[in-house]
């Protein structure tokens, strides 16, 4: 009986030992999948409410990339300027990044974009009334469009997660190079822009993709600062259509996937970037391959 | 201060006085004066952490001297806290002060040309193709012409530190600093870099400050050899001498267990 058990299972294992480990991994997936769908047709699904609603949601997506590009164009832009302070052996620059790095990793993202949105005007406000002589056009500047707000909450705060990224890219290239850089005599900007900075932009690109992914879903929580109707993005108009028409299911399924969409998509450019940035790292295999070949007809060529 | 002889005053390339750097309470390099004449080829030696290194890069200021002055190039710079007008003269000594490292150094994300060319592109030392032609001349000078757009993960450790030395040639610069250049490679390929040195030496008359272990360059190569030990020169003199009768006992058991 045992003998006869363990017969089969050895049979198994050799039959699934031929078929492809990724054909395996493909049939997991549309097991999931299947399932899900399975799930889906008992709560009653509506595929066509989908199929009608999805120009209007997905209209929101282009309002979710300029909200993730805008804050992530912010982000990188401090994330350099903050990396390269806490490098710097000036205390002024030192100091102002810890403070910016430690309060924005230190508070909610959602309390930032509050803190931008609502409690910003209140500080024009209250200022001008004890200092009459500032200018109406700056307390109107306080006061920030949600989209606008949210973006540069977004900026801030992933900047401050980016900064320490960065910082660690930088620190990650040999100290050799930055000497190497000096004994040259350039300048502490040639050096970071022809040398550290390229360097250290290979370690800084995969985590910096993972904050950009991050990023792209947290745009969702501008949606809680409010919005003008023609620009909301993409969960904000799922929310919206799925509470009226009470097909959320449908709605959030709908969102999950294009924000789902939209990762893998850039996932895709992210390691083709990865690609680009390791040359010189990699001794290609076809480089390899070519150098093999030619002294092998070298020696072959001297030996006839 | 030593007297330097008048007639000497004139072909001096690096002048060092009362050098001196501690790292905390420890005095690596304890009060050092030298003059490197042109054309000549000065080799360090001494056992290690006896601060032979750190006086080498004192000379271009990687490290700051803790007192004493290097003069460079008509430039005198003098120890002690690094500020904003000095980093600039700093700077500007270092044009005037090639170096090559142990490790080499070179810069991974560029081709071995461009390695050579970027300190010149930097200093605005002239057009893109002048400097090109220049920087294939120096790398046909240490025989990779052929390896110019090669990146340095493709080259071996022997070629990747000729191109180091054809990067700090670029610069033109008045003295060469070698900071152990072949201790760092396996013992079949020091000779190719021992060889390019030897022929700067030789051909170009370019002025050396050479720290390394390799006695046979030194025998064959050096005009003047220095044995550093605990933070000072304890002696110095011609080859010859050094080699037949070092005047310390320590130079001499230095050289019996290297040799």
């Amino acid at each position: 009986m045992t003998q006869g058990r363990g017969e089969t299972w050895e049979r198994i294992s050799l039959a699934s030992a031929r078929i492809p480990f990724r054909l395996k991994v493909g049939v997991v997936w549309l097991a999931i999948f299947a399932v899900l769908v399975t799930l889906f047709v008992l709560a009653s699904f509506d595929g066509d409410w989908i199929r009608d609603e999805f120009r209007f949601v997905a209209g929101g997506l282009i309002y979710t990339i300029y909200i993730a590009v805008g804050g992530i164009v912010l982000a990188v832009a401090l994330a350099t300027i903050g990396a390269l302070s806490r490098v710097s052996s000036n205390p002024v620059l030192y100091g102002v990044s810890g403070f910016y790095v430690s309060f924005f990793r230190g508070t909610p993202l959602i309390v930032q974009m509050f803190l931008i949105y609502l409690a910003l005007p209140q500080v024009g406000i209250n200022l001008q009334d004890r200092f009459p002589g500032i200018p109406q056009t700056v307390v109107d500047s306080l006061v920030l469009e949600a989209a606008l707000a949210g973006t540069i909450a977004l900026g801030l705060n992933y900047g401050a997660y980016m900064t320490e990224i960065f910082r660690a890219g930088i620190q990650s290239v040999a100290g050799g190079q930055g000497e190497a850089a000096d004994a040259l005599g350039m300048t502490y900007g040639q050096k970071m822009r022809k040398v550290v900075l390229p360097q250290a932009f290979r370690v800084i690109i995969p985590p910096t993709g993972n904050e950009f992914i991050a990023m792209m879903k947290d745009t969702a929580l501008v949606s809680f600062l409010g919005f003008t109707l023609a620009h909301a993005e993409v969960f904000k108009r799922a929310t919206l259509v799925g509470k009226s028409d009470f097909k959320n299911l449908e709605a959030l399924i709908l969102a999950s996937g294009l924000y789902w969409g939209l990762t893998v998509v850039f996932t895709f450019f992210q390691r083709k970037l990865e690609a680009r940035v390791s040359r010189g790292y990699v001794r290609t295999p076809g480089a390899v391959r070519a150098k093999l070949d030619s002294s092998g007809s070298a020696h072959g060529g001297a030996e006839t | 201060m030593t007297v330097v002889p008048a007639d000497d005053e004139r072909d001096v390339v690096v002048r060092v006085r009362g050098l001196r750097k501690s790292f905390g309470h420890l005095e690596v390099v304890a009060g050092v004066d030298l003059d490197l004449h042109a054309g000549e080829v000065m080799v360090i030696f001494g056992r290690s952490g006896s601060g032979k290194s750190t006086l080498l890069r004192c000379v271009n200021f990687l490290e700051d001297p803790t007192a004493g002055t290097v003069e460079v190039a008509g430039m005198t710079l003098t120890g002690g806290h690094r500020t904003r007008r000095k980093r600039e003269q700093v700077r500007r000594l270092r044009r005037h002060v090639g170096m090559v490292f142990q490790q080499f150094n070179l810069f991974p994300q560029m081709t071995a040309i461009d390695n050579v060319l970027v300190a010149p592109q930097c200093a605005r030392l002239g057009n893109r193709d002048s400097l090109r032609a220049r920087g294939l001349e120096l790398l046909d000078r240490v025989g990779l012409a052929d390896k110019a757009d090669e990146h340095p993960i493709r080259l071996s450790g022997g070629q990747q530190q000729r191109v180091a030395i054809a990067r700090a040639l670029a610069m033109d610069p008045e003295v060469m600093l070698f900071d152990e250049p072949t201790s760092a490679l396996d013992p079949e390929l020091t000779g190719e870099v021992l060889s390019v040195m030897k022929s700067l030496a030789t051909d170009l008359h370019v002025p050396m400050m050479v720290v390394t272990h390799e006695m046979g360059f030194a025998r064959e190569v050096a005009s003047r050899m220095m044995f550093f030990h605990e933070g000072v020169v304890l002696e110095e003199g011609p080859p010859a001498q050094i080699f037949a009768e070092p005047k310390f006992p320590e130079t001499r058991t230095f050289l019996d267990a290297v040799l």
